[in-house]
């Protein structure tokens, strides 16, 4: 019984940083169709402003709680500038995107190996979240990591966030109209390039944010972005673009998968297993788990 | 089927002929070492050949060759390490690990030589052919199709790296003495895989010539370029991208299979999500609708990569980023388009040299 619930806290906790992975990119997916493979190095961006944090705070705690907003800041504006640079003059061809993209995230990852040596790093937890909860006494006690409550603490909050956000304030609502039907939205006298960059900026940020949690359960290095950005586009492409419920749920649905699979064979068969789940998956639904309904033929 | 039918049948017979005569001068002109280079590079290009086709021709972004390329490398290379161990042996790293005391059965049949050629072009489309299937009838496209196909390849290497007993892990197959009773350290029989290469590498560009001039080729354009309305006239678009990406995945599987011999070693590193990224930039550079643009740039591409990456290894990740973003982002149709676009632009100078004497008579 505790060895299943283990596994499924694993799964929770692995979904979490996946969902706080592909959070932000599922907002610029959805935002303008195109693919960002860059992504992963704003999430690298994240991690490394974490790091650079600590090296002049002192204490682990404090820099930590400085490097979330800072790191969404930063990461935030990287995204905004690839934005205005590249991405709004290819969001006609999303394919090239994919690939103008990983041309950058190439150049990001050389950046960041220029900078701060190609070897990864490390940072210091805070004390807070070094130890252990105990959930369940007894003979076979549950304990759960506090890093991992702490990260499924802060995706929760990101995603309420980023709801709030999308439901409640003038701009969720203009991005969700761009989103829905971006013609009629500009007809409609929304300035839909300044939706668009505003939107490249909060998922950006979003992942500078999941580059902080990052640093927290694994070293930071120049190819980080590369492991994890496959795993949240699969997020994406299961849940549906651009729809916040359907990443939320595949994010946790995949990390318990992953996490139960990896329990029973090995981590690369899990991953092929998990490949193929979500290639059936499509067979049911190719869009996707959710999608906006459209008047498009497919 | 006639193999100068087509527009510009002439150029293709020209670029046939120049072609052979260049690949024949190769071995005179260059060194072994750079001769070796070179087979090397002829096989990243018939990679290229098929993602012309399926991308260029079919609008899949196909960010998975790597998996095509490795299916045939693996089994070329696990034939050739089954032949060098000799009858009733063992591969050597098997018997270094010490955990196998057989050959895994999944090993058994490329003892076969002819079972093993087979293998290395009808495993790959075979995979491609089941993977597409699923993917394409239930319409999946686009960018989800690039990310399922560059997940394919993730998973494919991660899958190889765990299963180290049997598969090398990491390392890979390494070390591969002979080709078919032939020692590959001989500079002679290098020159004989490199000929092979050349020749194979041609034989697909008129493969692909011949599917791209056919009614297919037409319906494949398109399929790209609007898919209902295909599908409204009563073909499957399904089954036509199908057969692009099937095509793309034998081309890439046999270039794969002919690595092997000219490079000596196939790993996961050489078929992850990277590679199989890079198998692509060299036509996006030189032009992905155009064949020879598509072949020109893998080779050029994998050339630059070499001369610089050996010099200057930071120079050559932010030359290739550049490149990315350069050839993709503001020249769409590759160097290859530049040809036209440079006859344009000389046809309209001359339209307004031809206008102006006319405003100036009025």
């Amino acid at each position: 019984m505790t060895v299943i619930l283990g596994q499924t806290f694993t799964g929770i906790s692995i979904g979490a940083v996946l969902l706080l992975i592909a959070l932000g990119l599922s907002l610029t997916f959805g935002q303008m169709n195109v693919i960002n493979m860059a992504h992963g190095e704003f999430i690298m961006a994240g991690a490394y402003t974490t790091y650079v944090l600590q090296k002049s705070i002192s204490s682990a705690g404090i820099s930590l709680l400085v490097a979330l907003p800072v790191a969404f800041l930063v990461s935030g504006a990287l995204g905004a500038l690839l934005e205005w640079l590249l991405i709004r003059r290819l969001y006609l061809r999303p394919l090239d995107t994919l690939l103008v993209t990983w041309g950058v995230s190439l150049m990001l990852q050389q950046l960041a190996r220029d900078i701060f040596g190609a070897p990864n790093v490390q940072t210091r937890a805070p004390d807070v979240l070094t130890g252990n909860i105990t959930l369940l006494g007894g003979d076979d006690p549950l304990t759960v990591a506090n890093n991992r409550l702490f990260i499924l603490g802060l995706a929760v909050t990101a995603v309420v966030a980023l709801s709030l956000t999308l439901r409640l304030t003038p701009l969720g609502r203009r991005i969700r109209a761009v989103v829905q039907n971006r013609d009629l939205a500009e007809v409609s006298g929304i300035s839909t390039s300044t939706v668009d960059r505003t939107a490249f900026f909060i998922g950006s940020g979003l992942a500078g944010v999941a580059g902080v949690a990052l640093t927290l359960v694994g070293p930071i290095g120049p190819t980080m972005g590369t492991n994890v950005i496959i795993d949240a586009f699969l997020v994406i492409v299961v849940g549906g673009i651009g729809q916040l419920k359907g990443t939320v749920i595949v994010a946790f649905v995949l990390g318990v998968l992953q996490s139960v699979l990896e329990y029973s064979t090995t981590v690369s068969v899990a991953k092929v297993l998990v490949l193929v789940g979500i290639v059936a998956f499509l067979q049911w639904r190719p869009q996707g788990l959710y999608t906006l309904r459209t008047r498009s033929l497919v | 089927m006639n193999l100068l039918k087509g527009p510009s049948a002439r150029a293709a017979a020209g670029f046939a002929g120049s072609a052979v005569v260049l690949f024949a001068l190769a071995p005179l002109l260059l060194s072994d070492f750079r001769l070796g280079l070179l087979a090397k590079y002829l096989c990243i290009a018939m990679v290229a050949v098929g993602v012309c086709l399926a991308w260029g021709r079919g609008g899949l972004l196909t960010l998975g060759q790597g998996v095509f390329f490795g299916l045939g490398g693996y089994a070329m290379a696990m034939h050739l390490k089954i032949a060098d161990a000799g009858p009733g042996n063992l591969p050597d790293f098997m018997q270094l690990y010490g955990t196998a005391t057989e050959l895994p059965w999944w090993w058994q049949p490329f003892a076969n030589p002819l079972f093993a050629l087979a293998a290395t072009v009808l495993l790959p489309m075979a995979v491609a052919a089941v993977l597409g299937s699923f993917i394409f009838r239930r319409r999946v496209k686009g960018a989800y199709f690039a990310i399922l196909s560059q997940a394919l390849a993730a998973a494919f290497a991660i899958w190889l790296i765990g299963q180290q007993a049997t598969t090398g892990g990491t390392n890979g197959l390494t070390d591969i003495q002979g080709f078919f009773g032939y020692d590959l350290d001989d500079p002679v029989n290098q020159r004989m895989v490199y000929f092979v290469i050349a020749a194979a590498l041609l034989l697909l560009i008129a493969l692909a010539r011949q599917l791209i001039h056919s009614r297919y080729g037409e319906l494949l354009v398109a399929v790209r370029d609007s898919e209902e309305r295909v599908r409204f006239l009563g073909y499957d678009p399904a089954n036509v991208k199908l057969v692009a990406y099937v095509v793309a995945a034998g081309m890439a599987g046999l270039a794969g299979a002919l690595f092997v011999p000219a490079v000596g070693i196939i790993s996961p590193a050489l078929i992850g999500i990277v590679p199989s990224i890079e198998f692509v930039i060299g036509a996006a550079v030189g032009g992905r609708a155009s064949l020879v643009g598509a072949v020109l740039g893998a080779v050029a591409v994998a050339w630059a990569k070499t001369a610089l990456s050996e010099e200057f290894p930071a120079a050559w990740t932010y030359f290739q980023g550049l490149l990315f973003i350069v050839a993709l982002a503001f020249l769409p149709g590759g160097l290859a388009s530049l040809v036209g676009i440079v006859r344009r632009r000389r046809a309209t100078a001359e339209q307004k040299a031809a206008v102006i004497p006319v405003g100036e008579a009025a």
